[in-house]
């Protein structure tokens, strides 16, 4: 049996990270995901790996995205004002098709925000961040162990649809210690005959690039890049159901949000409320299909989150707006008790969204 | 019949975007021949800018990559610190490197990334128009500056060498010019000399060329090569800034 280790969030990413393969990292430091990079730096020479601060976030995904590029496993942790400075990088990323592991540990904003845990960098991972038409996976732990787990899938992912896989966390679960176990990570291995390994004389050159001047020829890489995204929607959403089988109201919440969430749904459950949770675990791509089916079955739905409400628009879009949806949020770095999420389940059930 | 002079093999045989009178294709030469005479053609993986030789990645035979706007040295830094095997250059114009990418060449510099960076200094942004460059001279006229460019309003241009010179950190730093056959020969072995460091693991060699711009300028290709002598070599004068090991040896 695997051994159980209690760690930190962060330092379960930067552990898996090495067991999934990569050796390069590059950082600049922000709270509150500075362990990774710390780990990453402690650990990383002692394994033949590269750790490298940056001298700002900017310089780092450019570096990840070289290092994509040139065909390796590569990561980059931030939260939320530096990946907002990352935005470049990963819309170049992205328009090259190389594949990355990009984390953002969320943190209060907007601006330089707090330092608290926040959701609130949903829309800028779901819906862009950086210009132009892309996408990114974006994989949502719960937990500590899925920091772990998420991370080997993250990559797995990245170099399979050649796309950034980023892990959207919060300061709560990076900080927070929880055992874990790391099971035999597999490992999935894909051939990169696009890297830049240098020709040896023995190949027409590789180019990496996103710049395409002839406006058809851009049309045709976006509209073979979104083939690729419909293949990673129809395959790769995952999602968590809680007492859904009898549930008349259904909670979404994901990351800490849907650990406040769960708990509320325990007590709303002793009171005899047949409530029940469904947690999106890829929040890109949102699992659709699990809540249009939910839609059909509950009278409406609650949104928890801690943003003002931006998840909830993609709870009211896939479930074509066919019950109400109701928003249970706190912001700023401040998170929800499990009473007030009971609270508006209460509500709910006599019909107030 | 015995060839005697033909293109690089490190250059692709396809026709140059460049404006009649550009020197860029003359440095892309010299970037290329350099390649082939070292034999590092194969080894090579080269960083685009963006600029005036945005599409440098078409034009070298190498593996090439297209980086965001300055950030070729971060980029550059992600490949050599995956493949320090291969040999990784970038070529960069005077908007790239020392206006929007500043931080990424002191910072690249300052680590003694063992990469060439090939810095052309034209003293104006070529691809978007003409516009005033980190290295526009006091006084240029530019679609920015129109009347002339006023060191009291946006300050004075950049000296690249001079200033990364002060740095601990780089190997090798020196200016060239690309005006007339004399200075252009000189350039290529400045350009020997930043890969062949790399070759030796010596570290950070960059090279400006200081180049011309005759249609962002508003002259011809003469006048232009004239300017370049009259107005900015007096100003960007030809030298070598810093050489570590010659230092080390003179101190021998």
């Amino acid at each position: 049996m695997a051994e159980r280790v209690l760690m930190k969030g962060n330092e379960a990413i930067a552990e898996a990270a090495i067991r999934a393969g990569c050796r390069h990292y590059f950082g600049y430091p922000i709270t509150p995901q500075t362990e990774i990079a710390a780990y990453m730096a402690k650990k990383m020479p002692k394994i033949g790996g590269v750790f490298l601060q940056a001298e700002s976030e900017i310089a780092s995904i450019n570096m990840v995205y070289g290092a994509a590029a040139a065909g390796m496993r590569v990561m980059t942790s931030s939260s939320s004002p530096g990946i907002s400075l990352k935005a470049e990088g990963l819309s170049y990323i992205a328009g090259s098709d190389v594949p990355a592991l990009v984390v953002n540990v969320q943190r209060g904003g907007p601006g330089l925000g707090g330092i608290q845990p926040s959701q609130s960098d949903y829309f800028q991972a779901t819906k862009g961040g950086g210009h132009g038409d892309y996408r990114m996976i974006v994989l949502a732990p719960a937990s500590v162990q899925e920091m772990a787990s998420l991370t080997i899938k993250g990559f797995n992912l990245a170099d399979k649809y050649l796309m950034t896989s980023m892990i959207l966390a919060d300061g709560t679960i990076g900080q927070m210690m929880e055992p874990i176990t790391f099971e035999d990570a597999e490992i999935e291995t894909y051939e990169k005959p696009w890297a830049l390994t240098g020709t040896n004389c023995e190949r027409p050159h590789n180019i990496v690039n996103s710049l395409y001047l002839k406006p058809d020829e851009l049309e045709v890489k976006n509209m073979e890049r979104y083939e690729r995204y419909k293949l990673v929607e129809q395959n790769e959403p995952m999602w968590e159901e809680y007492m859904m089988e009898d549930a008349e109201l259904c909670v979404v919440a994901f990351g800490i949000a849907s650990r406040v969430a769960k708990n509320a749904v325990v007590a709303a459950r002793n009171e005899g409320i047949k409530v029940g949770l469904i947690r999106p675990i890829t929040l890109w791509p949102f699992p659709k299909d699990a809540l249009l089916a939910a839609a059909d079955k509950v009278k409406g739905f609650i949104s928890v989150e801690l943003n003002m409400g931006q998840m909830i628009e993609d709870v009211r879009l896939y479930t074509q707006c066919k019950k109400p949806v109701g928003l249970c949020s706190r912001c700023g770095g401040m998170i929800p008790s499990p009473e007030e999420v009971l609270e508006s389940i209460r509500k709910a059930q006599k019909g107030e969204f | 019949m015995a060839v005697v002079f033909q293109k690089p093999k490190s250059l692709a045989d396809i026709p140059l975007h460049y404006c009649p009178g550009c020197p860029h294709g003359i440095i892309h030469r010299l970037v290329a021949e350099v390649l082939d005479e070292l034999g590092i053609e194969g080894k090579a993986i080269g960083v685009a800018p963006v600029g005036c030789a945005v599409m440098a990645y078409d034009y070298f035979n190498c593996d090439m990559i297209e980086a965001a706007h300055g950030r070729a040295p971060a980029v550059a830094t992600g490949i050599k610190r995956c493949r320090p095997e291969n040999i990784v250059f970038t070529y960069q114009g005077d908007g790239d490197l020392a206006s929007i990418g500043m931080a990424e060449t002191v910072h690249a510099a300052a680590r003694n990334e063992n990469i060439t960076v090939i810095f052309v200094n034209n003293a104006i942004y070529g691809m978007t128009g003409g516009q005033m460059a980190p290295t526009s001279l006091p006084g240029q006229v530019t679609q920015t500056s129109p009347y002339g460019r006023d060191v009291n309003h946006c300050g004075w241009p950049i000296k690249v060498c001079e200033m990364l010179s002060t740095l601990e950190g780089p190997e090798f730093i020196a200016r060239v010019a690309a005006n007339n056959v004399k200075n252009v020969n000189q350039a290529k072995k400045a350009i020997k000399k930043a890969f062949q460091n790399q070759i030796e693991g010596k570290g950070f060699s960059l090279v400006e060329v200081v180049s011309a711009c005759p249609t962002n300028w508003g002259m011809t290709p003469q006048q232009a090569l004239k300017w370049v002598e009259s107005d900015m070599l007096p100003y960007y004068p030809i030298g070598v800034y810093k050489d570590r090991t010659a230092a080390k040896e003179a101190a021998k």
